[in-house]
């Protein structure tokens, strides 16, 4: 291939940055930060470059690196974009920047945090890019380790319970995965004429058709598994708001901007493609989760006494509603629930950025201890009132696009789920407003009436992602156009290989009804 | 540019107060009082010139509607939004008196606010307000109404909570956000509806879809579209936030808890008629909905000690007549009481407004009194917005509610006729009860000597004042409020009472818009483009209308009688009240707004949070989490080589687990190999 490797480059700018800051002293901190920053930003130039030259209307993988690499077992390095991939690779190279930036005022071991968070990006995209089962898997659990060190030695102070928690309950969901992947590849491999492969392009021609329904069944489950613990789905949720709580500002927004939507890219990515029949037959069972997720996650939300918690609960239900608009299967659903994946990345970051410079300022994440901020730090409680409704969903935002086509989609096949799911659109507004009015309004007393107001850096962290979150709600045409072919190819496989079909308003409106 | 050219503009009306808001949010500050006060309403102004244009332009073109898509808003698949606005003679009626009442409105609020410190940021979200409200008329589909929707929604929720620091307007402003939003959650299963039955969200597909939809569906679509309008426009049962909003400053509660936002639900049921036509039973419960509330809440209008809030209440009763009319297909009818309400209802706000503002911030009227010789611009203003509402002829407020009653009465609908005529005798008194106990009577004003009088000269409470910070609400029940003046009370300054003045004579003549004669029926005339197909309501002969109308005016002077005959000389003494005293145990159910609210309150906060309490304490965390925990306890007993873990060695661990994992991967791979 004589191509420019632009995949590798952009998972192997933050690698090389980790190795450069290792290779800095400890005793200079600013050093790293300044590798650091120039690590990322580069990767989200490639990621620009990448967004840039991005062909719209095509299906298929672009920017494809082929290559042997273990030869012997038929794994290869084997990445590709399309566009269900494409954006988190933008939101990831997005956030990272934005991540090191809050991180400015740790002082602890800043050489080390800076090496695991290049670690956990340029992971992080390999798990985006990688299209090989075996290189996703590795990535996939490579993950882990960052993440687990960010929260276990930067976090606050149940850390360590909760970098356990997170890690034992992804690892469980891991091993389902290790073993659907190995089966699946070998018993591609048995069928006769078949080499070794974990080509998920090739897998994904021959799974549907090459696998009995049962085995497809319980393979379905096995990724299931994996990617429902990331999501999380209820019930498999409780390690989240602990590890959100417990992290420092940047490993929740990587977890809640990036992480979290590993799950949801992998039902996408693998669940429909490889087993299209178990997740036309199983997708009541997802739905179900995933309204209990919505409506469930927003009512605890409600009642947690800790911001953070409370945002955490907040992505339970946010990402309900990915997963209801992923297994409605149709266009409006997939593209709503690729859509709040974006949206939710950038107004749940955002809301954990001004979190955390709460968290500097007030050293406390009780919303008790809050009250009348918007009155001492009127910026900083604007931007959090502005980033709450952006986060409820008001049209004009994100939030809204995503929400409202994932409903749609849902209504249009599943109509009592879409109608429940629903419910949560009001709750949403009560969870947050309820905080908002307890922390931000009020007349503010104590520490609370003598605050520093939010300064050019910390507004550096989170204007870009509100001014993104506002721009993709009046203009979400430039998303959903490089997402559509895609989302499109994934249906059509999903019709080909099952005797489901998308209602024909979906995809023709109007003329449907002619 | 030819009039099409012209209506390809129309973009430009919400365009213009939307530049307003943003540079106001970024600048405000630094432009500061008044600068940004007068930009907000000569940006309002402009709007107002663009849509008089606008209103010429459309009256040059046949049909009588242009629809223009500026851009491509949401494509996906099948479902194509565009971000597209549509002028017909019913968005062009609103966007005529939201840009000139809010005009008005803004330039009062410039002495309003006067001295306020986020006076920049009132006006901001003011503006916001108004290109919210005129996206929602102008949208021609229903996702760019909902957007102008939600925007209002938006701004109610901050206009609201404006003096945040007081956190009774903090809870009302969430309260009222969040009641809407019920209200959206229908409004959203109706898009859905549509779309699955009709495959777009246009409103000229609906135009040509609705007839032929099954009467069920079409039957669901119009319920759920009323539940949106029930919520914005503050109908039973989720009428509960509108007299709390009053918390708001006066010129956010007259433009938009009275003149525009509450009517958005209104215009959204008269934007939709093909789905409340094609079903049929949906226009009823519409009709009924609105009778009732319109009684309703006119009696708890009755008693209410709160300027402001027997403003509400009676708004709320308006709304009612409003969906009234349009359940019982009087489309024309309830656009002209839309429009009429507009002007004497913002008369009435912005003229208790000057009363509170000049009264040291009471707002309660058993310590009011003989006003008018101290403020005789702002009570004759109020006052000919009195006879406007109470359905004194020549006012503008008989012509339109004498059209609503009329058309129910011949549409067959006797029993809503009657619910709205009784209701038309408590409009008459609730308000002249208002009007004697602020303007007539005897002085109540004056702090006792010896008392805690305000200043002279500081007639303004500090802001951060335990007075200030409970609020100027007054409860029924509530004790009276002791009045704080030392000094006679004087008229407002000249942008106070210019608008107000200019809004009084249009509830004077506002009636010649649309008078119930063939010829003169302009607005009649105006709208028939868009409600064409609906059957027309006829009177039967004119001797039953006039008949009609002597029994409506009848029922204005009745309760405008009973109302003199309680309060001619004021009040005796501000803590007895004759009408509450005289109605007994009915006072006190109407004064508690008859415990819907109460009610409501004590459900969420009782059996509603305890259900929250459980799913997060029970279930959630002792539940879920527990056994999570139970089972990693169990690990850790049986195991006792990870008890070091506890001790600190994370890393250790989590290395440990790496290779562990690393070293599963590697013997699968190679077992299986």
């Amino acid at each position: 291939m004589d191509e420019f490797p632009l995949l590798t480059c952009i998972i192997l700018t933050p690698a090389v940055g980790a190795v450069l800051v290792a290779l800095t002293p400890a005793r200079r901190p600013e050093l790293s930060r300044a590798v650091g920053y120039a690590a990322t930003a580069a990767t989200a130039g490639f990621a620009g470059y990448l967004l840039w030259h991005f062909e719209t209307g095509r299906a298929g993988y672009q920017f494809v690196e082929d290559h042997r690499w273990i030869g012997s077992l038929g794994v290869r390095y084997l990445l590709g974009v399309d566009g269900i991939s494409l954006f988190m690779v933008a939101l990831t190279a997005l956030l990272f920047p934005l991540g090191l930036l809050a991180s400015a005022t740790l002082t602890e071991r800043v050489k080390a945090f800076t090496v695991w968070m290049l670690i956990l990006e340029a992971s992080l995209l390999g798990v985006f890019l990688g299209l090989d089962l075996v290189l996703f898997f590795v990535f996939f659990e490579i993950v882990l380790v960052p993440m687990y060190f960010i929260i276990g030695g930067w976090g606050h102070e149940n850390r360590v319970y909760a970098a356990i928690k997170f890690f034992l309950f992804t690892m469980a969901g891991s091993a389902f995965l290790l073993v659907g992947l190995l089966t699946l590849a070998f018993l591609h491999a048995r069928a006769p004429g078949n080499d070794l492969t974990f080509d998920l392009r090739v897998l994904m021609e021959w799974a549907p058709g090459g696998l009995s329904d049962g085995t497809a069944r319980l393979l379905f489950l096995a990724f299931f598994a994996a990617f429902a613990v990331k999501v999380p789905l209820f019930p498999l949720h409780t390690w989240l708001p602990d590890a959100h709580t417990e992290a420092p500002t940047a490993g929740s927004v990587i977890l809640a901007g990036v992480l979290l939507k590993m799950g949801t890219y992998g039902f996408l990515r693998f669940s429909l493609t490889l087993f299209p029949e178990a997740a036309v037959d199983l997708a009541p069972l997802l739905l179900v989760l995933a309204t209990i997720g919505i409506t469930y996650g927003a009512i605890v939300a409600a009642m947690q006494p800790d911001l953070k918690r409370l945002i955490a609960y907040s992505s339970v239900a946010h990402l309900g509603f990915v997963v209801l608009g992923i297994f409605a299967l149709t266009t409006q659903g997939l593209e709503g629930g690729l859509f709040t994946m974006i949206s939710h990345g950038l107004t749940t970051s955002a809301l954990f950025l001004l979190v955390g410079m709460l968290y500097d300022r007030r050293h406390t994440r009780q919303i008790s201890d809050f009250g009348g901020l918007w009155k001492s730090v009127p910026i900083l409680g604007g931007l959090f009132v502005a980033t709450a409704f952006a986060s409820i969903g008001l049209p004009g935002f994100s939030g809204f696009v995503g929400e409202f086509l994932a409903l749609l989609g849902t209504f249009l096949v599943h109509r009592p789920y879409a109608i429940v799911a629903a419910v949560g659109v009001i709750l949403a507004a009560v969870y947050l407003l309820w905080a908002v009015q307890r922390a931000f309004t009020g007349e503010p007393s104590g520490e609370n009436a003598t605050l520093p107001d939010l300064g050019f850096r910390e507004l550096a962290c989170v204007v870009p992602l509100l001014g993104l979150s506002l721009f993709l709600g009046i203009y979400p045409k430039p998303v959903i156009d490089r997402v559509e072919p895609s989302v499109k190819g994934i249906i059509e496989h999903v019709e080909d290989h099952t005797d489901y079909e998308e209602p024909a308003v979906a995809t023709e409106g109007e003329e449907a009804e002619r | 540019m030819s009039a099409r050219e012209l209506l390809d503009l129309v973009w430009l009306i919400p365009a213009l107060p939307l530049f307003g808001a943003v540079v106001l949010l970024l600048f405000g500050k630094r432009i500061g009082e008044p600068a940004a006060g007068w930009l907000g309403t000569g940006l309002m102004g402009l709007a107002f010139a663009w849509s008089v244009v606008t209103f010429l332009a459309l009256r040059d073109v046949e049909p009588r509607a242009h629809s223009y898509d500026l851009f491509t808003w949401l494509p996906s698949g099948g479902f194509e939004v565009k971000m597209g606005f549509l002028a017909d003679p019913l968005s062009v009626t609103f966007i005529l008196f939201v840009t000139g009442v809010g005009a008005l409105i803004h330039l009062y609020a410039i002495g309003y606010m006067h001295g306020d410190a986020r006076f920049g940021r009132f006006f901001a979200y003011m503006n916001l307000f108004a290109a919210s409200m005129l996206v929602l008329v102008l949208g021609n589909n229903f996702l760019v109404t909902f957007l102008g929707w939600e925007g209002v929604g938006l701004c109610s929720y901050l206009l609201v909570s404006f003096w945040f620091e007081r956190n009774s307007a903090a809870v009302a402003g969430k309260k009222a956000f969040v009641t809407n939003r019920i209200g959206d959650f229908g409004f959203m299963l109706a898009m859905f509806l549509i779309f699955a039955r009709l495959g777009s969200l246009d409103y000229g597909v609906m135009t040509e879809g609705a007839d032929g939809l099954a009467n069920g569906t079409a039957t669901a679509i119009a319920l759920l579209l009323f539940l949106g309008a029930v919520g914005k426009s503050a109908q039973f049962p989720l009428h509960v936030w509108l007299p709390d909003a009053m918390e708001g400053p006066t010129p956010v509660s007259a433009l938009i808890h009275a003149a525009t936002m509450v009517t958005a639900g209104v215009f959204l049921v008269a934007r939709a008629h093909p789905f409340f036509e094609a079903s049929g039973s949906a226009s009823e419960v519409v009709a009924w909905v609105g009778a009732g509330t319109a009684l309703f809440a006119g009696t708890i209008a009755l008693v209410q000690p709160d300027i402001k809030r027997v403003l509400a209440y009676s708004t709320v009763s308006q709304l009612g007549y409003m969906f009234l009319a349009l359940g019982v297909g009087a489309y024309g009818a309830a656009i002209f009481l839309v429009v009429m309400h507009a002007f004497f209802k913002a008369t009435l706000f912005l003229g208790a407004g000057s009363v509170i503002h000049g009264n040291a911030d009471n707002q309660d009227i058993r310590t009011m009194g003989g006003l008018r010789r101290y403020m005789p611009y702002t009570a004759a203003a109020f006052i000919i917005a009195w006879l406007a509402i109470a359905g004194i002829p020549p006012f503008a407020g008989f012509w339109a509610k004498d059209e609503v009653l009329a058309d129910a009465f011949f549409a067959d609908q006797f029993g809503v006729w009657a619910v709205g005529t009784v209701a038309a005798a408590l409009t008459a008194l609730y308000m002249a009860r208002e009007v004697w106990l602020v303007f007539f009577g005897n002085e109540r004003f004056r702090a006792p000597a010896g008392g805690d009088p305000v200043e002279e000269h500081a007639e303004e409470t500090p802001r951060d004042s335990e007075e200030w910070l409970r609020g100027p609400t007054v409860a029924y029940g509530e004790p009276p409020r002791s009045p704080r003046l030392t000094h006679d009370r004087h008229e407002v300054p000249p942008t106070m009472v210019v608008p107000v003045l200019v809004l009084a004579a249009l509830s004077v003549v506002g009636g010649l818009l649309n008078l119930p004669f063939k010829t003169l029926e302009h607005l009649g005339h105006w709208l028939e483009p868009v409600f064409e197909g609906v059957p027309e309501i006829e009177a039967t002969s004119f001797l039953s209308a006039a008949r009609l109308s002597t029994l409506s005016v009848f029922m204005g002077v009745l309760g405008i009688a009973i109302a003199l005959l309680l309060y001619r000389r004021g009040l005796p003494d501000p803590a007895r009240d004759p009408l509450d005293e005289r109605l007994g145990v009915a006072g006190r159910v109407f004064g508690h707004a008859w415990y819907v609210d109460e009610s409501i309150a004590r459900a969420v906060a009782g059996p509603g949070r305890r259900f929250a309490d459980w799913l997060n304490d029970g279930l959630d965390h002792r539940g879920i989490d527990g056994a999570v925990n139970g089972v990693a306890n169990l690990v850790r007993r049986t195991g006792g080589g990870l008890r070091r873990v506890q001790s600190g060695l994370v890393r250790n661990y989590a290395l440990g687990v790496v290779f562990g994992a690393a070293g599963l991967l590697l013997f699968l791979v190679f077992r299986a190999g």
